[in-house]
């Protein structure tokens, strides 16, 4: 089968004209979204079931922390962190792209929507260190 | 037939697809909605998930005022739709995943997957819901 951006392609002759066609970053996004929900399939298992313990332990600090803190939880922790939030990122990206039909509004809401997610991310890292440093 | 010059200026609307409305929902559009806005709300949840690791850090007041919010009526029904949403996620996700390769694509293996999904996320829902309960 011709590719699109080939003569005879599955694109019109006035869409080849205006070149508009692959920048060969199109599949990155759809790619980074499967590896990181892959990742997660295990990491969010493994979160779900720390959480449940802790809750399970008595919900206390103390519990937590401790959890936190044991064996290779700390490096799960932070893998998931960063996972969870990248797919998340991944996710609304879509959602805003689909929905908010504004061009200005667009790049704002997304630019926002990344800040505020890597803002949180970056509070999470910080406060699983000071937990388990 | 010869070309035709190519039109200058803005072209034409594209023809629109049919309204939303007009579809009867069907077990694959649910889903498909759903996993989406499951996404969403997960996203949201991350709120949840930050409050509870900066609290955790913070320490002492902090730590108390997020156990005492998950403890409401609010923050428990929270955590209800939270896990629940969760479980969802994660089996559609699964779906998806075969779906990708090319898995599950005619209309009678992608109602049986579907079902199987709300299986799995219902009794997947049921067991956080108890081990959280009987804490």
């Amino acid at each position: 089968m011709l590719l699109k951006w080939e003569p005879g392609g599955l694109k019109s002759e006035m869409a080849r004209a205006r070149g508009l066609g692959t920048a060969r970053e199109g599949v990155k996004h759809w790619l980074h979204q499967r590896i990181t929900a892959f990742a997660n399939l295990f990491l969010v298992a493994w979160l779900l079931f720390g959480l449940l313990h802790i809750i399970q332990m008595d919900g206390s600090a103390y519990a937590a922390a401790k959890w936190l803190g044991s064996g290779l939880n700390p490096v799960l922790i932070l893998l998931t962190i960063v996972s969870v939030f990248y797919h998340a990122s991944l996710g609304l990206q879509v959602v805003i792209e689909d929905y908010v039909h504004h061009e200005g509004r667009k790049i704002t809401t997304l630019i926002l929507m990344k800040l505020v997610l890597l803002a949180m991310a970056v509070a999470c890292i910080f406060s699983v260190l000071k937990v388990t440093l | 037939m010869p070309p035709t010059a190519p039109p200058t200026g803005p072209l034409p609307p594209p023809p629109l697809s049919p309204h939303l409305q007009i579809y009867r929902p069907q077990l694959t559009s649910i889903l498909s909605i759903a996993h989406r806005i499951t996404g969403v709300g997960l996203a949201l949840g991350l709120l949840m998930l930050t409050w509870f690791l900066v609290a955790l850090g913070t320490g002492g007041p902090a730590y108390s005022t997020f156990i005492w919010f998950c403890g409401t009526s609010i923050g428990v029904l929270m955590l209800m739709g939270w896990s629940a949403a969760l479980c969802f996620h994660l089996c559609a996700g699964v779906r998806h995943l075969f779906f990708d390769t090319g898995s599950f694509f005619d209309i009678h293996h992608a109602y049986i997957a579907g079902y199987a999904v709300l299986a799995g996320a219902g009794v997947l829902t049921l067991l956080v819901w108890i081990c959280g309960f009987t804490g």
